[in-house]
């Protein structure tokens, strides 16, 4: 288990990773009025055929040739489960593939998103070849960070440059700070 | 986005060290991000890292990942590339993460107790 979901999200995204996205969006939405948190992972990856999405929330399947286990999507399915809410995957072979999972905000059992400036700030500096799109909405409030505009001003300086990043970390963290996480 | 701009001008001091370094490495830190890495606190080890190279202003070491590399039961592992020599440290925590840095990458000394492997 993970113990903070900012954690299943990296985990996730190393999924899309894998898979070759060359953009992968992830999109965290706090609805105090519905008391609803969703979470959605689209990217544009080699996707997966119908047979292996019906299998894949089963832990014995996996693309993974270490081992014979898979438990990134169990994990997150546990959770989603056990906090009233649902995972759903929706994938095409050769398009991409988009994961959203939610739960009740409130629920006792919900784990808390944790530190998602690490996580998002860690996979952009680690995948600097990798455009990455993040926004954070927290009810009306949003804040949304895309790599692409970044790289568009760098031109041929890469991403994970060490003054980029620092500035790169000091922008999601202020970022999130304004919508108060 | 005032970022956007203060970028504009971060990337004219970002050329300048390029430059300096002759877009060379001196080293390569590889940290395993499979399921098992993150469940075992990887990306907090990450960012150790990451934090311990801005405050030395290191800008010629790479941070990379890599899947996982089949020893789960050993994670965080973290793999350093330095001077043609590859390391592999297992079960590195946050403070790990800062030795890694401070005694391998700056003063170049192997440290002992932490290794799980290594490549010549």
């Amino acid at each position: 288990m993970m113990p903070e979901l900012s954690l299943n999200i990296m985990d996730l995204a190393e999924n899309c990773i894998r898979a070759e996205a060359t953009l992968v969006e992830i999109a965290l939405d706090e609805n105090i009025k519905t008391d609803i948190l969703s979470v959605k992972i689209i990217d544009n990856g080699k996707g997966m055929t119908d047979e292996f999405v019906k299998q894949i929330t089963n832990p014995f399947i996996t693309t993974r040739t270490t081992r014979k286990v898979g438990l990134g999507i169990p994990f997150v399915k546990q959770i989603a489960d056990m906090c009233e809410g649902e995972l759903k995957i929706d994938s095409t072979e050769g398009v991409g593939t988009t994961i959203s999972f939610s739960m009740k905000l409130s629920h006792i059992d919900r784990p808390p998103v944790g530190n998602i400036a690490n996580t998002i700030h860690s996979l952009i500096v680690l995948n600097p070849e990798i455009d990455f799109s993040f926004s954070y909405t927290v009810d009306e409030e949003e804040f949304k960070i895309e790599t692409k505009a970044w790289k568009e001003i760098l031109g041929e300086i890469p991403i994970n440059e060490l003054s980029i990043s620092t500035a790169l970390k000091k922008e999601i963290t202020e970022g999130l700070k304004k919508i108060g996480r | 986005m005032t970022t956007l701009d203060e970028l504009k001008k971060l990337k004219e001091q970002a050329l300048k060290d390029i430059k300096t370094r002759e877009g060379k490495a001196s080293a390569k830190i590889v940290v395993g991000m499979g399921t098992c890495g993150i469940a075992a606190g990887a990306r907090d080890v990450t960012a150790a890292i990451m934090e311990e190279i801005e405050k030395r202003n290191l800008s010629d070491v790479i941070v990379t990942q890599s899947g996982c590399m089949g020893y789960c039961e050993q994670e965080p592992l973290v793999e350093v590339e330095k001077d043609g020599k590859k390391i592999v440290y297992k079960k590195v925590d946050v403070e790990g993460a800062k030795k890694i840095v401070a005694e391998h990458i700056v003063n170049g000394n192997v440290i002992g107790d932490m290794v799980f492997g290594q490549e010549n």
